[in-house]
C-alpha cells in the first residue's frame, strides 16, 4: 500500500486529467484530495504509472475515476435544524413573492438531500409549484440519485434526521423495502431534473430561488470557492436564498458584500444586490 | 533547568482524545498560561448529531475561548481550535484548516488519524502531538505520522487514563517520547511556552 503522494505526483495526475478529459482539479483542496487519491489507488490496487496510463489510454475510465474521487458520503435530513429553518423560514419567505419557484441543488452526490427537499415540498403541500434542478459531475452517482433507491442500512440515520426536523409522519410513509433497499416513492422526483454539471468549468445555465450546496465546496481552495460562489450569484434572482455548509462561510469571498446573513447558524444568505 | 530539552521551533499541539479524555481536556485549558503561545487543536470524539454545547462546555473553564473553525479558516497564534461535530478536520500547507465528510475513519468522524496526520504532514518536526484516554485505536496511527516527521509525541500515562486503548495503540505503532499524567503535560506546555516568551 502507498503510504503518500507527492505533489510532483499530483500535479502529473491533474494536468493529465485537464488536459485530457477537460476536469480541472488543480483547486482542489490538497489534503482530501490526497487522501481520495491514495483511497483510490488502493481500491483498484494501482501505482502512480498504472494510474496515469489507465487515465492516459482507457476513455471509459474517467468516470469510474470521477465516482471514486469525488466524496459521496450524505445524509437524508443531514441537520434537522437546516431543513426546519427551510420549512418554517426560507420557504414561507419565498412563498411571500413567488407561487411557483426553482431550486437548484449543486453536487447533488446520491441525492439524499434531494429526496428531503421533496418530503419538505410535499409536507407543505407544494411539491407541484416547484421545479427542482440536481446536478452533479459524477455521471455515476447521478444514476443512483435518479434510482431513489438506497442502502436500508442507511434508513436508522436517515429516520433520526428525519424525527429531529419534525416531519408530517415517518420517513417510512416515503418508501417501500424491497431487497435490502428502501425504493422512494418515484412521485417525489417528478419534477426534478437531473443533470450532469461541472461547478469548475460549466456555465450559468439557469436562475434560480434557492440554491444548495452544502459540504460540496469544501474541497476546493479559496481560489476555487471564490469563482463557484461569483456563479451562484449570478444564479440567482435578486432576493432568492443560498444554503452552504454549517462549516462553511461566505463573508470572506468577492461577493459578500451582495449576500445579506438570514441564518448564520445554517449558514443560509440571501441575495440582495444584483 | 529544562529537563524536556525544549526550544521554541514548534509550531503548533495537538491533541487527540475520546471516552474519558474529558477531564484532561478541561485541566490542560484551563492551567495553560493564557497567553499560551501556540495554537492548540484539538480532535476529540463527540455525538454526532450533537452540534451545539461541546464547544461551549470546553471552554467555561478554559483560558482561552475555544473555537470551532469553519472550513479555511487560519490557524492563529494562541488559538485554541476543536475539530466539528461529523466532519474531519485537516491542516493544510499554508497554515489553515479544512473540512470534509468523507466516510468515518475507525467508526469516528472527526477522526483524530485524520487530524493528526495531516498535521504532521503540515507541520513536521515542528509538531507536538498528544494523544489521551480513548476506547478505541483512532489516533495510533496519526501520533506514528507525527513521529516518524520527527516531531514530538506524548500519550496519557495509560494507568490513568479511564480507557487505555488509545494511548496503548500508539504505543504499539511507534517510539513514544513520553507517557505522562495529565499533570506533567500541563507542566510540560508550560515549561515548552517559557521558550516562546
Amino acid at each position: 500500500m502507498i503510504q503518500d503522494i507527492d505533489i510532483a505526483d499530483l500535479k502529473k495526475i491533474t494536468e493529465l486529467i485537464q488536459s485530457k478529459h477537460g476536469y480541472d482539479f488543480r483547486n482542489y483542496a490538497m489534503s482530501s484530495f490526497k487522501r481520495r487519491m491514495l483511497r483510490l489507488l488502493e481500491l483498484k490496487s494501482l501505482t502512480i504509472e498504472a494510474l496515469l496510463k489507465k487515465l492516459n489510454d482507457q476513455p471509459g475510465f474517467i468516470d469510474e475515476f470521477l465516482d471514486e474521487l469525488t466524496v459521496n458520503v450524505t445524509e437524508m435530513f443531514r441537520d434537522p435544524g437546516f431543513w426546519r429553518s427551510i420549512r418554517d423560514e426560507i420557504i414561507p419567505g419565498i412563498l411571500l413573492n413567488h407561487k411557483s419557484f426553482k431550486i437548484w441543488h449543486a453536487g447533488c452526490s446520491s441525492g439524499e438531500e434531494v429526496i428531503s427537499m421533496t418530503i419538505v415540498l410535499q409536507e407543505l403541500g407544494i411539491l407541484n409549484d416547484v421545479q427542482i434542478f440536481a446536478t452533479d459531475l459524477d455521471t455515476t452517482i447521478l444514476e443512483k440519485a435518479k434510482s431513489a433507491s438506497y442502502p436500508i442500512k442507511n434508513m436508522e440515520l436517515n429516520e433520526k434526521n428525519y424525527i429531529r426536523y419534525e416531519g408530517k409522519g415517518s420517513l417510512k410513509d416515503y418508501y417501500k423495502e424491497d431487497s435490502g433497499r428502501a425504493i422512494f416513492n418515484k412521485d417525489l422526483l417528478q419534477n426534478v431534473t437531473f443533470r450532469k454539471h461541472d461547478l469548475v468549468k460549466g456555465e450559468v445555465f439557469n436562475k434560480f430561488d434557492l440554491i444548495l450546496c452544502r459540504n460540496v465546496m469544501i474541497y476546493f481552495n479559496q481560489t476555487l470557492q471564490n469563482e463557484v460562489l461569483k456563479k451562484f450569484h449570478e444564479s440567482m434572482f435578486k432576493y432568492g436564498y443560498l444554503a452552504i455548509g454549517s462549516k462553511e462561510s461566505l463573508i470572506w469571498c468577492e461577493v459578500a458584500n451582495k449576500f445579506l446573513v438570514v441564518n448564520n447558524e445554517e449558514k443560509i444568505y440571501k441575495k440582495v444586490k444584483d | 533547568m529544562d529537563k524536556y530539552n525544549l526550544n521554541n521551533s514548534f509550531k503548533a499541539v495537538v491533541i487527540g482524545g475520546s471516552a474519558g479524555s474529558f477531564q484532561g481536556i478541561v485541566k490542560i485549558l484551563s492551567q495553560i498560561p493564557k497567553t499560551f503561545h501556540l495554537p492548540i487543536i484539538l480532535c476529540l470524539h463527540r455525538l454526532k448529531h450533537v452540534r451545539n454545547g461541546f464547544v461551549e462546555a470546553l471552554s467555561i473553564k478554559s483560558v482561552v475561548q475555544v473555537v470551532e473553525p469553519n472550513d479555511k479558516d487560519q490557524i492563529k497564534k494562541g488559538g485554541v481550535y476543536l475539530a466539528p461535530s461529523n466532519y474531519h478536520m485537516s491542516i493544510e500547507l499554508g497554515n489553515y484548516f479544512s473540512m470534509s465528510t468523507e466516510d468515518m475513519i475507525n467508526n469516528s468522524r472527526p477522526a483524530i488519524d485524520v487530524t493528526l496526520g495531516t498535521a504532521a504532514y503540515v507541520y513536521r518536526d515542528k509538531l507536538v502531538g498528544i494523544l489521551l484516554s480513548g476506547a478505541n485505536r483512532d489516533g495510533g496511527l496519526g501520533m506514528k505520522h507525527i513521529k516518524d516527521k520527527g516531531g514530538l509525541t506524548i500519550v496519557q500515562e495509560p494507568t490513568e487514563c479511564m480507557i487505555d486503548t488509545m494511548p496503548k495503540a500508539a504505543l504499539a505503532l511507534t517510539q513514544i517520547d513520553y507517557t505522562m499524567k495529565v499533570d506533567q503535560i500541563v507542566e510540560f506546555l508550560v515549561e515548552l511556552d517559557k521558550h516562546y516568551k
